[in-house]
């Protein structure tokens, strides 16, 4: 599946590529986990919102970031993100409602 | 042999990370396998933010050798009052303040040890901490 599929469906695209694949799901806040678990192309769906979540999606060449249950990037996430080319989105859904949503198209 | 120095700014959490994603790129470039960069990403991130919460940041150095990788973070931060607690897996000295921001989960050190091939760790209390790490290229 491709970021497109997800908008308009509660998601948002903040910045980034429409077109970026994802493959695979990782859902978790503490970044030294994600650090380590996210695998290449995953959505990485967390409620972390400040500027570390780019560096950490960037390094393990995350598909895209999901912010889920409402929450906000702080300031300079978008212009970080853009520099690094990191697709981000965001939700008002939980990560268990995103991740029931990724789970239909069997990524 | 490709040499990198990188002097990190403590006082700059947005830019924690920037060191780790300039070695990801060269290695890249250079052809190095995929699974030894992202070993080499996941430690060299670790300890770049261990520099910045704990020590102020420092300096890293980094050798590319064909059959290795060496980076070495060096600070003069407070050093590490017991090591031996510290690699453990969940104790962390780190600020709540840190930990809001997803950091200060006690994964830092034992993430440096489970990504390198070899790990060493020089600290004196009052003075600072050097970490030695290898990649085994093959």
């Amino acid at each position: 599946m491709i970021v497109k599929d997800l908008l308009g469906n509660g998601f948002r695209l903040i910045c980034g590529d429409e077109q970026r694949e994802i493959r695979g799901c990782y859902i978790g806040d503490l970044l030294s986990l994600a650090m380590s678990r996210i695998q290449k192309d995953n959505a990485w769906i967390t409620i972390q919102s400040n500027i570390n979540i780019v560096a950490v999606a960037s390094l393990m060449e995350a598909g895209c970031i999901i912010i889920c249950d409402g929450f906000s990037p702080d300031d300079g996430v978008i212009q970080r993100a853009d520099i690094q080319e990191v697709t981000i989105l965001r939700t008002e859904l939980s990560a268990y409602e995103v991740a029931k949503i990724l789970s239909k198209y069997e990524i | 042999m490709i040499e990198l120095h990188f002097d990190v700014d403590g006082n700059d959490f947005t830019l924690a990370g920037e060191c780790s994603s300039k070695v990801k790129k060269m290695l890249t470039q250079i052809g190095i396998a995929p699974a030894v960069i992202r070993k080499t990403a996941i430690a060299m991130y670790e300890g770049e933010i261990n520099m910045v919460i704990h020590a102020n940041g420092g300096k890293i150095d980094v050798m590319v050798e064909p059959e290795k990788i060496t980076v070495i973070l060096k600070d003069t931060g407070p050093g590490i009052k017991d090591i031996k607690k510290a690699m453990e897996e969940g104790f962390s000295t780190a600020t709540n303040q840190v930990r809001e921001l997803g950091f200060g989960a006690g994964m830092g050190l034992p993430n440096m040890e489970k990504y390198s091939d070899e790990m060493e760790i020089d600290t004196v209390l009052g003075e600072g901490t050097t970490v030695k790490m290898v990649f085994y290229c093959n």
